[in-house]
């Protein structure tokens, strides 16, 4: 692909809007469509994008995959987390109720923390996934 | 009556992609299809009013299923062998599950009936209680992040599980992280770059080892 010139131009000026667009997705989601396995996916498939136009040395290097396979334990462990703080709060597991004085606002937070972990989790399993998927192209 | 028009255009379009990927034999074109297909499918999910549903399909279902189904093709090869055998055993078994799922829709309640059991339980609670209890505009969000968040807790566990059995299966050992033929290229290349690379190459061959 490194002959390529459109494709490399056009997938460089894209790749920042995709990952706006993710963040926009990820936390828009309580207002609107999305949330974090859309925006997992989204902010995933940038990464890929890159890998297949810059070679997935390149893309290795951007996304260490040291770093990517712990975000995906990251994200479901801000998940569980989330659930305990409920727990260490007085309600049960996953009641984001009691994360703030007003139940309301605990709920808000609550929801913005595990979909942030949900988007963590899919976007660095996709990674991973595309990552040993190209790695055995030879 | 212009809902029922997308409708039957939309049901038209996947019955014709359907039976294209079922008639072809250069794989990277069925690829493409079933791309096609999941699109079309998320424009169904949207003229049901389901966009957060939509969104994932479009997103899953024709982005990311359709790189990594191109990633496999560069494995295997761009043409389908033409099958030895008939397939008439899978056939009748296809034909007879779709007629019984045929016939289970004739129970079914008519799509956004008010008095469907899926209507009755706790969806007039999540719908005129969820803004006051949760906060926030997007029911969708309310139900899957806070009321059954236990369920999406569940999800994320799946792809977090399904991440992990891939990395077992094609993670590889220690030694054969990069392969034998770019081993030297590899080195040079981190030698050059710094102990991120190297260092990444030796956990992922641990974890692997160790499970």
């Amino acid at each position: 692909m490194k002959s390529h010139r459109v494709l490399r131009i056009i997938s460089k000026l894209l790749i920042p809007f995709i990952l706006l667009f993710a963040l926009y997705v990820q936390f828009h989601g309580d207002y609107g469509p999305g949330g974090g396995f859309q925006a997992g996916v989204i902010f995933a498939s940038a990464f890929i994008l890159y890998g297949l136009i810059f070679g997935l040395e390149n893309a290795r290097k951007v996304a260490p995959p040291a770093v990517v396979t712990r975000l995906i334990a990251a994200g479901l462990l801000i998940y569980a987390g989330t659930g305990f703080a409920g727990l260490l709060g007085g309600g049960n597991f996953l009641d984001y109720g009691v994360l703030r004085a007003d139940p309301v606002a605990g709920q808000h937070l609550g929801i913005m923390v595990i979909e942030f972990g949900v988007g963590t989790t899919v976007a660095a399993t996709m990674i991973t996934i595309f990552f040993l998927f190209a790695r055995r192209d030879r | 009556m212009i809902i029922t028009l997308i409708d039957i255009t939309l049901l038209t379009f996947m019955g014709a992609t359907a039976i294209a990927i079922l008639r072809l034999r250069s794989l990277f074109a069925v690829v493409m299809l079933s791309g096609i297909y999941s699109l079309l499918a998320a424009s169904m999910f949207v003229a049901l009013d389901a966009v957060d549903v939509a969104f994932t399909e479009a997103a899953v279902g024709a982005g990311i299923s359709t790189v990594l189904m191109i990633a496999v093709l560069a494995l295997t090869g761009e043409r389908e062998l033409i099958p030895v055998r008939t397939p008439l055993l899978p056939l009748a078994v296809v034909t007879l599950t779709g007629a019984a799922l045929i016939y289970a829709t004739f129970d079914m309640p008519a799509f956004g009936d008010p008095s469907a059991p899926a209507n009755l339980h706790v969806a007039p609670h999540y719908l005129k209680d969820s803004f006051a209890e949760v906060g926030l505009p997007n029911v969708v969000t309310s139900v899957l992040a806070s009321y059954r968040g236990y369920d999406t807790f569940g999800e994320v566990t799946v792809i977090f599980t399904a991440g992990v059995a891939v990395m077992l299966l094609l993670g590889g050992r220690k030694g054969d992280d990069a392969g034998i033929k770019q081993e030297p290229e590899d080195k040079a290349g981190e030698n050059n770059a710094g102990e991120d690379d190297s260092g990444d190459g030796d956990d992922r061959g641990a974890g692997g080892g160790t499970a």
